[in-house]
């Protein structure tokens, strides 16, 4: 943890000596964030509730989700560009420190503008939790940072078994983005507004469910409308533990298969 | 401090579009050697024949297919991390420095990866700013410096946590001549005065003279010769080389036993086979021509490989 963070440091420096470049890159990555937010409010223009759920409802999944997404982003968004390194060999000079190759991967590049994304997410639920037409007990008190966390810790999770991937089949950059990026814009909206079969394809297979959704009923104190068990609605954690320990395994089964590139 | 036993590394290729065909590759097949405390050893071989995926296993970027291997103690491929700790590595042909970073703060990371103490940090810095001639650049970034000046840097970063054990995949690859000399200057004093043990691959085989005692050499996978330079030498019986500077022009010199390989105006080269007294040829070559200067020139290495080769039949007929 205290390397990731001297490394970090370290590019947050070097991008720091192009300033202009760094404030612009991140103006740019807020306002691209944002677009999703002009999404949700372009479909509240035309009808008050979005498969049963209000404005407000909707924007508290969208916060919760894109705030964990956001937060996964910044810390291990590097793991991307796995393949890249194992196609240049630089992978290699990774490997003969006495450091995890995640973490110099991960802290790679780190740059301020992955933490703009954090900004519309951020404020959004400063607007939006004091107005959620719920009672709020202390277990939905509590319950918001535990989906936070457990989302944080799924995505990031999620980044760690694509790049896993990335040590057997170096091209599939553009697949995996479809996972990690893709699986963030899917839970920003009610997972009611998707085919049944596929929920539960979120639920039982990649786990994305667990981000904001299942928490999220409980906090909304909604049924399910797909009729599944409510203890699924506390089960987040577990779920981010137990996908966790997937993700490391997979990890390390792709360091051992990994292959080097000539010379 | 590296022991090597039996190790082979196969590698399965894919080919074809359609019909996907798997073909072993045996990258390094039943390879053993012992590297002891404080040797300076070079290992040589073509492109493709191995040395690259050597390296690689001893320093545990990759896990062997079957045989054993331990360096510092430690089986690298389990060990990785820890063993990283106990060696330098530097690859020629890639930095382990920060690109966008002064040199300076790319070492101070590195101290802070290693967790060198800060007071030891700072006497090693200080001893290799000087060894290595780094105090010019050091405040200037890493993709501003020129090779030579990289490589300098990237030798100080490999060496800051002072390791026992110093491998070097190719590290004049591209260098001029004069960095080649501070570098291979350098080299011979880390070994000799700290003791480090050094192995070293390259192509370039003044690396190989100037500095090791020790040479292997592999050939597709497998250890074609390990000894001393200097049994390569006589055991694949390349000839010397007589240089012989005549008064004035002639036409090759007639001798018993001895080819004239190259004439140039009053120059003319004289292979000397092994065994034959390089004393009586010249004493031969005196009594029948006017010598104005004359030289005796051992076979270099690239001629003693490439025969080594051509016995083992790497090469075929080249």
């Amino acid at each position: 943890m205290r390397t990731y963070g001297l490394l970090a440091w370290t590019w947050l420096r070097a991008a720091a000596q192009y300033p202009a470049s760094m404030l612009l890159l991140g103006l740019a990555t807020a306002m691209v964030a944002a677009l999703d937010l002009a999404g949700i409010a372009l479909l509240f223009a035309h009808t008050p509730r979005i498969a049963g759920f209000t404005a407000e409802e909707v924007l508290f999944l969208y916060g919760t989700s894109a705030m964990s997404f956001a937060i996964a982003d910044t810390l291990l968004g590097g793991t991307e560009r796995l393949g890249e390194h194992v196609r240049r060999g630089t992978l290699d000079t990774m490997l003969v420190r006495p450091v995890s190759p995640l973490i110099q991967i991960a802290a790679e590049e780190f740059t301020p503008r992955r933490m703009a994304k954090l900004l519309p997410p951020a404020a959004v639920l400063a607007v939006v939790l004091p107005r959620l037409p719920v009672e709020w007990t202390p277990g939905r008190i509590a319950m918001v940072p535990v989906m936070l966390v457990s989302g944080v810790v799924i995505f990031a999770a999620i980044w760690v078994l694509t790049a896993s991937v990335q040590f057997v089949v170096i091209e599939v950059h553009p697949a995996t983005k479809s996972i990690t990026y893709g699986g963030a814009f899917l839970t920003q909206y009610p997972m009611t507004l998707y085919a049944r079969e596929f929920v539960r394809g979120m639920t039982f297979v990649i786990p994305l469910a667990f981000v904001n959704w299942q928490p999220g009923l409980y906090v909304l104190d909604r049924p399910d409308p797909l009729g599944l068990p409510e203890a699924l609605r506390l089960a987040s954690p577990a779920v981010a533990v137990l996908l966790s320990a997937v993700a490391a395994t997979a990890w390390r089964a792709g360091l051992r298969h990994y292959r080097s590139t000539g010379s | 401090m590296i022991e090597v036993r039996d190790v082979r590394k196969t590698f399965t290729v894919r080919s074809g579009r359609l019909r996907r065909r798997r073909t072993m590759v045996r990258a390094v097949d039943g390879v053993s050697f012992t590297v002891r405390e404080g040797e300076f050893v070079g290992y040589l071989g073509s492109n493709g024949a191995g040395k690259s995926t050597t390296i690689k296993m001893l320093t545990g970027i990759l896990t062997p297919t079957s045989g054993s291997v331990r360096v510092a103690g430690l089986d690298p491929a389990r060990r990785r991390t820890a063993l990283a700790r106990r060696i330098g590595v530097v690859f020629g042909q890639r930095t382990t420095l920060w690109w966008d970073l002064p040199l300076r703060d790319s070492l101070t990371l590195i101290r802070h990866l290693y967790r060198v103490d800060p007071v030891e940090h700072r006497r090693r810095l200080e001893e290799l700013t000087e060894l290595l001639d780094l105090g010019p650049f050091l405040g200037t970034p890493v993709r501003q410096l020129s090779l030579g000046q990289r490589m300098r840097g990237d030798l100080a970063a490999a060496l800051l946590h002072a390791p026992p054990l110093l491998v070097l995949d190719e590290p004049t690859i591209g260098l001029d001549v004069v960095s080649k000399a501070t570098v291979r200057g350098f080299l011979e004093r880390l070994n000799a005065e700290h003791g480090t043990t050094i192995l070293l691959t390259t192509h370039d085989l003044g690396d190989i003279e100037r500095l090791c005692r020790r040479v292997m050499i592999i050939d597709r996978g497998r250890l074609a010769y390990d000894g001393d330079l200097e049994r390569l030498r006589t055991s694949v019986a390349a000839d010397r080389m007589l240089v012989v500077d005549l008064a004035r022009p002639a036409p090759p010199v007639q001798l018993d036993g001895i080819g004239v390989e190259r004439v140039d105006g009053p120059r003319q080269w004289l292979r000397v086979p092994r065994g034959m007294n390089a004393a009586a040829v010249v004493a031969a070559l005196a009594r029948r021509y006017e010598i104005a200067d004359i030289a005796l020139r051992e076979p270099d290495i690239e001629e003693v490989v490439t025969r080594l080769y051509r016995t083992s039949g790497a090469f075929g007929a080249e």
